[in-house]
């Protein structure tokens, strides 16, 4: 309840051009030469002190990319990306290698603090500790491994979490410190030849985040990222790999702003999921690159690409977003229900405003016995903003017992937009049960008036409808995220009505 | 003193027009009867004063304690203490009746440079007042009026008037779909909330609510105007007699 509350304080008058996250940070950086090439792929590898399998792998991947074309399949348009006009590296200078947060640039943790992450920050930092049977979860910790353009500049509670056996720390560093893992899980998900821009990502990626919890072991903090976009024309590979190995639980938080920017920036991320059996992976994200100014110009290109194998038998993926910003979404988190049993989710909230595109939804692909998978969509556009969801389920020949539900709703706030459902259903087993349902609805003048009449002002009434329209979303976000994707949710349709 | 005054109001919907010079003066501490057959405008005339868009004013004027209302943006004027219990109350999923009360509380209260409520002192208003409504707690949980029955969501109005404490209460049709039980229990309410500086304006088509709301003041409207004040036993006259004899006058 307060939390509505405060969402409906926040709400200011500001359109897409005032960005909020709209700044850059001054800090010294080392780039790549600009463009893409073998040298390019080499130069990351060596910047990040990779082992010659790993220069390899990357080779053989940009060696596939340079064989494959852009996929068009997705109802979003773009001028043509020059992708020998991009840096594909970019690191803060190393000062020295960090132990604590005091060592970090001050320049950087004022960027965090802009971002209004320093309420979890400070406990972070202070390292506050709920007493025993306290469950504040403003309190609870949250281990944040941030990423500040492509290189990874704090880890935080690793002591903790080495203590439990989990390994969380930069994928660079896992390349170094767990060959064996990486080599064993890289690709297994994602592999290198899936698609161009996963492909590209496998070439180039700078870095991103390696978690694997061990057999039994249910990791003691949420564990969450910030990714930031810093540099000009530089652009984002994220690589993210989390394993959870059999009867482990692990939640991952990953949330992202980006500054203000003129050109569009390229972001291609790959995040592969594993989990084993009787093992359960929660993902969340809270997306909110800049997503272009009112005129459409500028904003993110997100091509991302993100996978969770549900490998064991009673095994359960989870991925819960929350998409508010880049230019062009592109992005469809699924699940590979391999294991017997095993269970896959998605629950979205995409919401388009100004001139943004979104083509997202979610593959659910039931390969085990007894698999099941729920997809609850809910769409938002605004403005002339075009939103798409696009969702495959299949049940494969000896998938049998497999279930979805899937419901996709979609709201419309004004008439200059366009919602769109593009479900695939293919089952190649009669003992499928497959469930869908869509709506596409208006915001109702009449809802809004109601509200208006009580004395909320129009944005607060739309923050407040659509707030409504997504809870059943929002509540499968941790706690604390939930209150902030709800200020988003509210802060993106600013300028919609009226 | 005069808390309305509705002055010779011209109101055009899609180019036509519905209201054509309607004049109407409600002093603090009266409660009004409007009273008129489907379509003579009432409607209209309660959805003016609350500001919903799609009117258009072409002539006449809205004062409200002396101010021009028609300046004020709608929430505005909720803010000022402006009321309207709607003839057919929205459903909005999702979004906790509770949640909707404090937020719209908090909304006015704030708009009049007031400091919010705190938790303890909001649910303890609450409870007090759904109470004496008969309003179970439970339903305070689900979403604004989802589910909810015509009873329940006449009820749900009359909780959102007494929380908020405006001095203009504009009830459209509350009779309309309840029945005996549950006109008396709203009613009830609705009395409760009669004070000395406080008007109601009291809309229906059917004397049958007025037994129960008493009025000061009765008006017949038809075709766009007011036809005819009286006191109470106007009300009681037209219940005999209908409408007819109006529409000619109009
Ligand atoms: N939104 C609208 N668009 C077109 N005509 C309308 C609209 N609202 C009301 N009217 C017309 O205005 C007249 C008065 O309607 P209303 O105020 O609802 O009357 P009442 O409440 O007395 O039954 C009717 O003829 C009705 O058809
Ligand atoms: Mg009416």
């Amino acid at each position: 309840m307060p939390a509505v509350q405060e969402t409906v304080e926040r709400v200011k008058r500001i359109d897409v051009d005032q960005y909020r996250y709209g700044f850059e940070t001054l800090i010294e950086s080392d780039k790549a030469p600009k463009g893409l090439s073998e040298e390019t792929v080499k130069f990351i590898s060596e910047k990040k002190n990779e082992p010659a399998w790993m220069l390899q792998w990357r080779l053989e991947a940009y060696r596939r990319w340079l064989t494959m074309t852009e996929p068009t399949w997705a109802r979003v348009d773009y001028p043509k990306i020059d992708f020998q006009d991009l840096y594909y590296y970019a690191a803060p200078k190393p000062k020295k290698t960090v132990t604590s947060l005091d060592e970090i640039d001050p320049e950087i943790l004022k960027t965090y603090e802009k971002l209004g992450i320093p309420l979890r920050e400070v406990a972070m930092l202070e390292g506050v500790e709920p007493k025993p049977g306290e469950e504040d979860p403003a309190r609870r910790k949250i281990a944040v491994d941030a990423v500040f353009d492509s290189v990874s500049v704090a880890t935080t509670f690793k002591a903790e979490l080495k203590k439990a056996g989990v390994i969380f720390m930069p994928i660079s560093e896992a390349i170094r410190e767990h060959p064996e893992l990486v080599q064993k899980y890289l690709g297994s998900v994602v592999p290198t030849s899936d698609n161009f821009y996963a492909t590209l990502n496998s070439a180039v990626f700078s870095d991103g985040s390696f978690v694997y919890v061990p057999p039994g072991v249910r990791c003691p903090m949420e564990l969450s990222t910030y990714f930031r976009i810093n540099e000009r024309n530089t652009g984002q590979f994220e690589r993210t790999l989390i394993i959870a190995d059999k009867g482990s639980y692990v939640s991952y938080l990953e949330g992202c702003t980006a500054p203000q920017r003129d050109e569009n920036q390229l972001h291609a991320a790959v995040v592969e999921l594993v989990a084993h059996d009787d093992a359960e992976i929660k993902y969340s994200t809270v997306q909110n690159w800049y997503p272009g100014n009112s005129e459409g110009k500028g904003g993110i290109y997100n091509f991302v690409t993100k996978r969770g194998d549900c490998r064991g038998n009673n095994s359960k993926i989870s991925w819960t977003q929350v998409e508010t910003g880049s230019a062009i979404t592109w992005k469809y988190p699924s699940c590979i229900l391999r294991g017997d049993n095993s269970r896959g989710e998605f629950y979205s909230i995409a919401i388009s405003n100004g001139f943004q595109q979104v083509d997202s939804g979610t593959k659910m692909i039931h390969l085990g016995k007894n698999t099941s998978s729920r997809i609850i969509s809910k769409g938002i556009a605004a403005g002339k903003s075009q939103n798409t969801y696009r969702g495959l389920v299949t049940a494969h020949r000896k998938a049998t017992g497999a279930r979805n539900f899937t419901a996709c709703d979609s709201l419309l706030i004004g008439d200059k937009c366009g919602a769109h459902t593009v479900p695939y259903i293919e089952a190649k087993n009669s003992s499928a049960t497959f469930e869908h349902e869509a709506t596409t609805s208006k915001i109702s003048e009449d809802v809004l008036f109601y509200c208006i009449q009580r004395g909320l002002s129009q944005e607060e009434a739309v923050g407040l409808v659509v707030n409504g329209f997504v809870k059943d979303v929002l509540q499968q976000l941790p706690m604390e995220f939930a209150v902030e994707a709800q200020k988003l949710i509210s802060i993106s349709l600013e300028g919609s009505v009226g | 003193m005069a808390l309305l005054e509705v002055k010779d109001l011209k109101v055009r919907v899609e180019e036509r027009e519905i209201l054509h010079g309607l004049t109407l003066t409600v002093n603090e501490g009266e409660v009004h009867a409007i009273m008129g057959p489907n379509g003579s405008g009432k409607s209209t005339l309660s959805h003016v004063i609350a500001g919903k868009p799609g009117y258009e004013v072409t002539d006449g004027q809205i004062l409200f304690k002396g101010e021009d209302l028609l300046e004020m943006d709608p929430n505005e004027r909720a803010a000022k203490g402006v009321f309207l219990a709607f003839q057919y109350p929205v459903e909005i999923p999702g979004v906790a009746t509770m949640t909707f009360l404090r937020t719209a509380l908090n909304a006015q209260r704030k708009a009049r440079g007031e400091s919010e409520y705190s938790t303890p002192d909001f649910l303890r208003k609450v409870r007090e007042v759904s109470k004496s409504l008969n309003i179970p707690q439970d339903m305070l949980k689900r979403g604004v009026n989802v589910g909810f029955s015509g009873g329940e969501k006449k009820r749900n109005e009359v909780l959102q008037m007494a929380l908020f404490e405006p001095s203009l209460c504009i009830l459209d049709e509350m009779d309309s779909g309840l029945d005996i039980d549950a006109l008396r229990i709203a009613a009830d309410g609705v009395n409760a909330l009669r004070s000395p500086k406080r008007a109601m304006v009291v809309i229906t088509h059917y004397q049958r609510l007025l037994n129960y709301i008493v009025p000061d003041v009765v008006h017949v409207m038809s075709k766009g105007r007011v036809v005819k004040s009286g006191g109470k036993e106007l009300a009681l006259e037209l219940e005999a007699s209908g409408y007819a004899q109006f529409e000619d006058a109009a």
